[in-house]
């Protein structure tokens, strides 16, 4: 495009006006900063308590805030010039569920003090972009027509994210007092800049002129209408990540430490993990797989509760909508478009000056992106993972488009325009690691939102073979309903299935408060902590889980808890232990990763700081198989939970009380914790508690009949799944056994006990005795061997010879070898004998596998 | 005329009679749906019962059916099988899959095989794409998304089922059964197997619910009865007793004994000299040295009719011996190991033997009468 190379020549310089102030350590304050822009004559003069646009996500849309203080830090990696601000937010900056607060339609230029400690205030002075007018006005007041022009802004009203107030009056003092003091500036100003256009900021004019400039080509830009370099931008969105307002305060507290080293770290990182999509990248910049392979990090969650936001939002117009700040949430995607360009720097000081709401910065990191979208592919080879934000911005901006056109008119879709900015200060830009990957993966997570609501329109919808990665798992439904159940015992049978868990468990109370208690005091703590569970099977340990989470999940929606999010994994479904990472990430993101590769993304998620919002409730059923060599994956699922900020709560499942200390190393064992739970078997009181309580309202059995079945099955195991499988297979009995199919009568103890008879009847037993004659015979010399020799075990050639004596002394006709042996192999094909490979011939040793007692009994019966 | 007439009676009573010939072995070699269940009316009325409680209300359900080779088991549940799909509202309701666990011998062969079969959405053709771990959960999701009222019933059927307990932490028997016992797809698992030994196996207990037993084997009794059948010539036209105990006799007939029948003398002899080290040194393995001597004593001293062969002559006859594995090395013969020297075990038992001599044709006295004595020559 044709004003690409003035934009590029385009170049601020900032620079003090006067001497210091206070000049500490690294530490300098000003009054005031100039800044000069290339190719312009007047320079901007920036005056402590002054209003000013700060660059952000949206061009049309800078951030507006007040300068507190000009200061000088050296501590500070990327720049040195820092300012604090009082932030303003715009009505399209409040969350979009709290915007109907106002009650009201918002004027074009109204703006709202923002009123919240916790945001994070301390900026680079460098994305200062330039004046703007602030009026306060009361709440009643109309706003004048007079001032009414693009670089003016009304304040009436604050909003502390929860509600909107009327300014406080001491406020309100000092901004009219400063507003005072801005004219006047403002004038001198404008006194200056006499042959330049000042630029323009907001409002539909300033999109046409913009448009214009975009569609004549040869035309060059009149006025640059960002007086920042794009460095300066980039640090900004550097130090600009989002981060929930609960930790927030704490991490402003140790900022200073973590700063630059560890941030530098993880960026690289990301571009390192990011940059094979370089390589399998064509330019097209239609394929959107990429995306899909950029690491992500709390993509889901935001999509899930973006989806409850929606249904229990009070407007329908709303339709694509993340998270809400009181959520801990992001934004409209809509609003992408229309917010304001501003800066957020933290600070570690002053906090009753921090203003800045944390979805702002969330918002930058999405603009910036989104910003970069339209490149062509002229850009590729300079930023790897450019190429992946592309293809993301280029669905974000079908969608921004789409959507604000339906949306309230005053809201002008903009976006390919102000992508049309960015892009050439992205050609201007030295390489630099500048993005958090927690800044993409809100990215990712919106674009996969919007590939979800608006399929037709996404270009990864292209055919191609399907594979498992975008087939949809699914069996195919059945053509005829299925039937309900006709009678008591159909109905009987139904609620004794193991599958029909009950609401609530009877006989678990206590384990089910205890496990209650453990997980809520995490969640409300915000902390994270692991319990390891454990219990023969069929004592009802997953379902208590199960239901623990139900309630929990009930009770976060009625905000007794705060939200979480809940996966599960189970070591049997897995093909190999390190798969476990690839399901936790593919639960928690939605994305696909190698093991490794996932261990990697799982650990940067779950180890620094500030990356999840919510906490996760993680139950890892079948612990035992996760069972390695190095036992690097239980070491990681129990360590994960020790990190202050992973918020990560561990349920881990496993069949015998002493696995930590049989199989897990000291440094295993000691990491998951001292809070064990075990779940004895149950006793028959128990379990016919279970019976009754399943069997409620329904006459199918007889009481005796209830109580046999729980004695019977206490005795062997208290597995309540057997116990359930007697009950329901005694149903059958009862319907086989009775003539009439339409009233058939109650299940009695002798049903049961037929059914117990089968249930735990030895099978081997059975098999001796419908065996044929031959075998019969052969398993008679196997004895008579065995007690001549005093062994156990004996060739096949003694037992022949057993064999044939016996045959001759009861005076029948004795087998030949070649019957015998195949009698023999056939024996041990049942697994009755157990026999060497036949390649031994006469020689190959026999023994028994069943004991003695039970063959001559089983022989005897007859 | 009359003799041309009954000429060709006989051909066409020839032709009756391969034609029937011809059904019955049809009968007899393959299992034909259409035969009729003996003995296990009880064990199929349970089946069915229980497939249609799968198929109509969506009940998972798992069955081990338990017998011996050749009792009719995979005839039961084919019956079974077919029968519900008679049921119009079943057959275009239910899928079926069908495993061997001698065809689908590990996880993955056998999860590719499901999906194949079941024809979900990530089969293109006949090939399925994708690692064992996407496979395991695609096919798990795809089963977790059903609901007992809604989607369409599975059946399982597992043949030589105890092999997929053998695989690798038994993944799909944990899966099919966590599956049939939970709110997912109805499923119904039905394992075939030979082995009694199933029910110690953890997984697999909990749902051992039934099995099903039969005696004796079908299959054997199909092999005599062929034998039998084709004996019926025209001239023979019925089958008799005689028929069936000649027909019994060759199916139970000692292969080892026709073995012997076949041996020259001097083999022979050797086997007999082997037979008396056994008695003498009670079952304790023996070398070529040893039968050699002991041989060398019998031509010495008694033997009128056997020739005094040399040294590698009775040799060569003993390698014989072994290649027929009438006997057999104790340890692996090695390059450099002496041949005379190594120790040997017979393969034969002294029954055998001797029934073996009593009809080896022409066999001199003095042989006979040294097999039934060591010391006979004294």
């Amino acid at each position: 495009m044709a004003y690409r190379p003035t934009r590029l020549r385009t170049r601020q310089t900032y620079s003090w006006v006067g001497k210091p102030l206070d000049r500490k350590l690294h530490y300098q304050t000003y009054k005031e900063m100039s800044v000069k822009i290339e190719g312009r004559l007047p320079e901007i003069d920036l005056q402590v308590g002054q209003f000013v646009l700060i660059e952000g996500d949206d061009d049309e849309n800078p951030y507006v805030a007040k300068l507190v203080e000009l200061f000088e830090d050296d501590s500070e990696p990327y720049s040195n010039k820092r300012a604090r601000v009082q932030w303003f937010i715009r009505f399209c900056e409040v969350p979009v569920c709290k915007q109907h607060l106002l009650g009201r339609k918002p004027d074009a230029q109204e703006i709202f003090w923002y009123d919240y400690p916790a945001c994070n205030s301390n900026i680079n002075a460098e994305t200062i972009i330039g004046h703007v007018q602030v009026v306060a006005l009361a709440p009643d007041e109309v706003i004048p027509m007079d001032l009414k022009n693009e670089k003016t802004f009304f304040v009436k009203l604050s909003w502390n994210d929860k509600k909107f107030k009327p300014l406080p009056p001491e406020i309100f003092a000092q901004l009219d007092k400063l507003q005072e003091g801005n004219r006047r500036c403002q004038k001198s100003m404008e006194a200056k800049t006499k042959s330049t256009e000042s630029p323009s900021w907001t409002t539909a004019e300033h999109v046409v002129k913009r448009i214009e400039s975009r569609h004549s080509t040869s035309k060059s830009r009149q006025a640059p209408s960002h007086p920042v370099t794009p460095r300066a931008r980039k640090r900004l969105e550097l130090s600009s990540f989002p981060r929930t307002h609960n930790t927030r305060i704490s991490q402003q507290t140790s900022w200073a430490s973590l700063e630059s080293p560890g941030r530098m770290k993880r960026k690289v990182a990301f571009s390192e993990i990011t940059s094979p999509s370089k390589r399998s990248q064509p330019d097209g910049p239609q394929n959107s797989s990429p995306a899909l392979k950029t690491p992500e990090k709390a993509g889901e969650i935001q999509q899930c509760c973006a989806e409850d936001d929606k249904k229990a939002s009070p407007d329908g117009c709303m339709i694509l909508r993340t998270r809400v700040l009181a959520l801990k949430t992001t934004e409209t995607s809509e609003e992408r478009t229309l917010t304001p360009v501003s800066g957020g720097q933290k600070s570690l000081v002053v906090p009753s000056v921090n203003l800045k709401p944390e979805y702002i910065k969330k918002r930058e990191a999405k603009e910036t992106v989104q910003d970069e979208a339209t490149s062509t592919p002229h850009r590729i080879r300079r930023k790897s993972f450019l190429l992946t934000l592309n293809r993301i911005r280029q669905q974000l901006r079908f969608l921004g488009n789409s959507k604000s056109d339906q949306e309230e008119e005053e809201f002008l879709p903009v976006a390919e325009i102000s992508d049309s900015d960015s892009e050439e200060q992205e050609a201007s830009t030295p390489p630099l690691p500048r993005r958090t990957p927690s800044n993409v993966s809100r990215n990712l997570q919106s674009s996969m939102k919007s590939s979800l609501q608006t399929p037709s329109k996404t270009p990864k919808k292209t055919p191609e073979p399907r594979t498992p990665r975008h087939a949809t798992p699914r069996i195919r439904s059945r053509n005829l309903a299925a039937q309900e159940p006709a009678n008591v015992l159909e109905e009987a049978r139904l609620r004794l299935h193991v599958s029909a868990v009950p609401a609530s468990l009877p006989c678990r109370e206590q384990e089910f408060q205890d496990m209650y208690n453990f997980v809520e005091s995490k969640l409300l703590d915000h902390t994270g902590g692991c319990m390891y569970i454990s219990g023969v099977p069929g004592t009802g340990k997953t379902a208590t889980v199960h239901e623990v989470i139900r309630c929990l999940q009930q009770a976060s929606q009625a905000n007794d808890v705060p939200p979480f999010q809940y996966i599960e994994v189970n070591g049997m479904k897995l093909t190999e232990p390190h798969q476990v990472y690839v399901q936790i990430l593919q639960k928690l993101t939605g994305h696909r990763a190698t093991a490794h590769h996932a261990a990697e993304l799982l650990a940067k998620r779950f180890c620094t700081r500030g990356s999840s919002q919510e906490t996760t409730v993680l139950l890892v059923d079948e612990l035992d198989l996760l069972w390695t060599q190095k036992q690097d994956i239980m070491y990681n699922l129990f360590d994960w939970p020790t990190h202050k900020e992973a918020r990560l709560v561990v349920l881990t499942i496993a069949n015998t009380m002493d696995l930590p200390e049989r199989i897990m190393m000291n440094r295993v064992s000691s990491r998951l914790g001292l809070t064990r739970m075990s779940f004895q078997p149950y006793t028959h009181s128990q379990l016919q508690q279970i019976l009754v309580s399943r069997l409620k309202h329904l006459k199918a059995f007889e009481d005796d009949a209830i109580q046999l079945v729980a004695r019977k099955v206490a005795a062997l195991s208290g597995d309540a799944r057997r116990c359930l499988d007697i009950c329901r297979r005694a149903t059958e009995i009862c319907e086989f056994s009775c003539q009439k199919p339409d009233s058939p009568g109650l299940v009695t103890t002798a049903h049961l006990l037929e059914a117990v008879e089968e249930m735990f009847s030895s099978s081997y037993i059975t098999a001796i005795k419908n065996s044929s004659v031959l075998e019969q015979s052969f398993l008679r010399a196997i004895l008579a061997e065995f007690r001549r020799s005093g062994l156990e075990e004996a060739t096949f050639q003694q037992v022949y010879s057993q064999h044939v004596a016996l045959c001759r002394m009861e005076g029948l006709p004795y087998p030949t070898m070649s019957e015998t042996m195949a009698v023999c192999s056939h024996l041990g094909s049942c697994r009755l004998l157990l026999v060497e490979p036949s390649r031994n011939d006469l020689l190959l040793r026999v023994r028994l596998n069943v004991s003695q007692d039970d063959v001559l009994y089983a022989l005897k019966e007859e | 005329m009359s003799s041309r007439k009954s000429k060709s009676n006989n051909l066409i009573q020839a032709e009756y009679l391969s034609q029937v010939q011809g059904i019955l072995r049809e009968r007899f070699c393959h299992q034909s749906p259409h035969s009729n269940l003996f003995g296990v009316q009880v064990q199929y009325k349970h089946l069915i019962e229980l497939l249609k409680r799968t198929a109509i209300h969506g009940e998972s359900n798992s069955v081990l059916i338990i017998g011996p080779r050749g009792s009719g088991k995979t005839m039961l549940i084919n019956h079974a099988l077919k029968e519900l799909m008679e049921v119009e509202e079943v057959s275009e309701n239910v899928l079926q899959v069908h495993l061997n666990g001698l065809l689908q011998i590990n996880d993955k062969i056998a999860l590719k095989e499901i999906t194949r079969q079941l024809n979900l959405e990530n089969v293109v053709g006949d090939k399925v794409f994708g690692s064992f771990a996407e496979n395991l959960s695609f096919l798990l999701e795809a089963l977790k998304k059903g609901d007992r009222t809604s989607s369409c019933p599975v059946i399982f059927i597992l043949d030589e089922f105890d092999l997929f307990a053998h695989h690798k932490n038994q993944t799909l028997l944990y899966n099919l059964f966590d599956i049939s016992q939970s709110a997912q797809t109805p499923v119904a698992v039905i394992g075939l197997t030979c082995r009694l030994s199933l029910s110690e196996d953890r997984s697999v207990r909990d749902v051992l619910q039934k099995h099903f037993n039969v005696s004796k084997s079908l299959r054997s009794l199909h092999t005599l009865l062929m034998l039998a059948l084709n004996r019926v010539t025209p001239s023979h036209p019925f089958m008799t007793a005689a028929d069936l105990m000649e027909a019994n006799q060759l199916c139970s007939m000692d292969s080892k004994a026709n073995i012997v029948h076949g041996l020259s003398v001097l083999e022979i002899c050797l086997i007999i000299a082997m037979k008396h080290l056994n008695d003498i040194y009670e079952e304790e393995p023996f070398n070529f040295q040893m039968v050699y001597n002991e041989f060398q004593k019998f031509v010495q001293r008694k033997a009128h009719s056997v020739y005094n062969f040399e040294k590698p002559v009775v040799m060569k006859a003993f390698e014989h011996l072994q290649q027929l594995e009438l006997i057999r090395p104790m340890e692996r013969t090695s390059v450099n190991a002496q041949r005379e020297y190594q120790l040997m075990k017979l393969l034969l038992d002294n029954t055998q033997i001797m029934n073996a001599l009593q009809k080896y044709p022409n066999c001199p006295t003095d042989v006979r009468q040294w097999a039934t004595s060591s010391l006979s020559w004294l």
